[in-house]
């Protein structure tokens, strides 16, 4: 092959990385820019905190705001100790055949599709959460147990890898002393890896509050900031979902940009994190 | 105290470790215990004749024939799209790319690991309607604005798991050919590539997956409850997640519950398969199926 080919292909690949790479800045610069009659008018700032009353031509996200927050935190809420729990399983804790297992049971999770929980969750647990608490059945409590599972295999697969990245010498040490395996998972590997944690619960955070399906099939979708875990609740991806069959040229309409601006800021934001932690860790320390 | 913590932490680990499993197994047995009763021929087809379907002679109406259909070709237009870019983007990250183009590369690719799939739905459609707009009427959302978000989606996933393969191939391979005159693209084409198949394999896979199992995007980018088989790709479709989601909203009696319980327990099948294949293939199946015949 010629020195000339050599050098096509080289461009040929990196055009195809800067397209790929361009696709993100496209697709938020598109937002920004169908979204731009509420940037102009001063709109914007004043659509993040107002609330949501068509009648009286107030279009603010602050609700579904406060959904999206309220459901991920109360699925992280659920999703960490056991993910953790499950982890240290995986990594120390069980008999070698059940962490297998374990770990193939958790892989096999990331495959199953969301509209999957979605649909079980709707037909099993919502009418088991409002046989228990009489109320509340299409509740954030429903969507938050069910966004539990959804992000629990990211949050223990991330977990276990931060473990298998605790020094050899570590372990060794605490074995030569004597330790326990508890005491080495206790005292060892947990406080190693605690920026692994921190970067796992982060990534779920993402991915909880990225979530449409089971927060428009099991939250509810009532506009009001949510009070109780059992009541209902919008969140930003289910109204993005929802307003969809509104009049396109509508404020009503235009308010979902928000809605994805919002969205698209917080999971970059949330991915800046996880750079910035992951940088300290390569840290030599 | 440290004692009695030690002793909690070990039960709450085998705990945790009983309720995931035993999560899962309420979901997949709830499904199955649902699901197998209406798991027949009669599901897929309805009242057509199964080979007069499978030869698109006759238009199926009440079967999942057409969502099926739907998604397969939804998958594989969408892989299409996104694996040739995926891969080469991959490559240049893994061999080429260095300085500042990888650092920023590699935040934008990230980044749209990030982005919820609704968000790049919301882009489909504006897209769809932007182009209705100002270039031609016949543009709705269809199958192909689908397709392309849908291949958005999963780009990162093919790009990372080419760059990850490459990368993590031992140093002495790599500079064997370089040392024997090999030039670059000659030790990528032949030398690389062959060992990372596996890897960027079992990433179109989990690709694949990704677009049959997703919803949010397809939602909002021309899939629809009844549609038929996709004639076209500006037309509308039926696929297999949106049928899910819509019976489960708007089913009108029992039966349909039920032909939404059979549609939930034939995606599950699906998506379990195409993770043994991946997991399959990991195993460096790939390279030897096809380097080492």
């Amino acid at each position: 092959m010629t020195r000339f080919q050599e050098a096509i292909c080289e461009k040929l690949l990196l055009s195809a990385a800067w397209t790929s790479g361009s696709i993100v800045v496209f697709i938020f610069a598109f937002m920004l820019f169908l979204g731009l009659p509420l940037l102009s008018g001063g709109h914007f700032f004043s659509l993040l905190t107002a609330h949501w009353a068509p009648q009286q031509g107030s279009y603010g996200i602050l609700p579904m705001m406060a959904g999206s927050l309220f459901l991920a935190l109360l699925g992280l809420l659920f999703s960490f100790p056991l993910s953790l729990g499950c982890a240290c399983f995986i990594s120390v804790l069980g008999p070698a055949k059940l962490r297998f297992l374990l770990r193939k049971v958790v892989e096999l999770m990331t495959g199953i599709p969301t509209v999957i929980y979605g649909f079980v969750g709707l037909f099993l647990l919502v009418p088991l959460v409002r046989d228990i608490f009489g109320r509340g059945g299409l509740s954030l409590l429903s969507a938050s147990l069910m966004l539990a599972l959804l992000i629990a295999p990211t949050m223990i697969l991330f977990f276990c890898d931060s473990f298998d990245r605790v020094p050899r010498s570590y372990l060794d040490a605490v074995d030569a002393m004597g330790g326990s395996k508890v005491q080495k998972l206790l005292y060892v590997m947990l406080p190693n890896s605690v920026h692994g944690i921190a970067a796992g619960i982060t990534i779920a955070l993402g991915r909880a509050v990225g979530d449409t399906l089971l927060a428009l099939m099991l939250a509810g979708n009532a506009i009001h900031i949510p009070h109780s875990c059992l009541d209902s609740a919008r969140t930003l991806t289910s109204h993005i979902g929802l307003v969809f069959s509104a009049d396109f040229e509508s404020l009503e309409f235009k308010a979902i940009f928000a809605c994805g601006i919002t969205l698209y800021l917080f999971t970059a934001v949330l991915v800046l994190v996880v750079r910035g932690i992951n940088h300290r860790l390569r840290r030599p320390l | 105290m440290n004692r009695f913590f030690e002793i909690f932490f070990v039960i709450w680990s085998w705990l945790s470790a009983l309720c995931l499993v035993g999560a899962v197994a309420a979901i997949l047995g709830f499904l199955c215990v649902k699901g197998f009763p209406a798991l027949n021929v009669e599901l897929i087809f309805g009242n057509t004749e199964p080979l007069s379907a499978l030869l698109l002679q006759k238009q199926v109406f009440d079967g999942l024939f057409p969502a099926i259909v739907g998604t397969l070709c939804l998958v594989v237009l969408s892989v299409l799209l996104a694996v040739p870019l995926g891969v080469a983007a991959g490559i240049y990250m893994a061999e080429y790319a260095v300085g500042y183009v990888k650092t920023c590369c590699d935040f934008l690719f990230d980044i749209l690991a990030g982005i919820p799939s609704i968000v790049i739905g919301l882009f489909g459609f504006t897209l769809a309607v932007f182009l209705h707009k100002n270039f031609s009427d016949q543009v709705y959302p269809c199958f192909l604005i689908s397709s392309i978000s849908l291949a958005f989606l999963v780009l990162p996933y093919i790009v990372r798991s080419t760059q990850i393969s490459l990368e993590e191939i031992d140093p002495a391979i790599r500079n064997t050919a370089l040392a024997l005159g090999a030039s670059r693209l000659q030790n990528i084409i032949h030398v690389l590539l062959p060992r990372a198949l596996g890897g960027i394999c079992s990433g179109v896979i989990l690709a694949i997956g990704r677009c049959a199992e997703d919803t949010a995007v397809i939602m909002l980018t021309g899939a629809v409850a009844i549609a038929g088989i996709p004639r076209s790709i500006l037309g509308q479709y039926e696929a297999l997640p949106f049928y899910i989601f819509y019976i489960s909203s708007q089913y009108a009696d029992q039966a349909e519950l039920m032909r939404g319980y059979g549609a939930s327990l034939i995606l599950i099948m699906l998506c379990t398969l195409l993770f043994l294949v991946a997991f399959l293939v990991r195993k460096r199946i790939a390279y030897q199926a096809f380097y080492k015949a």
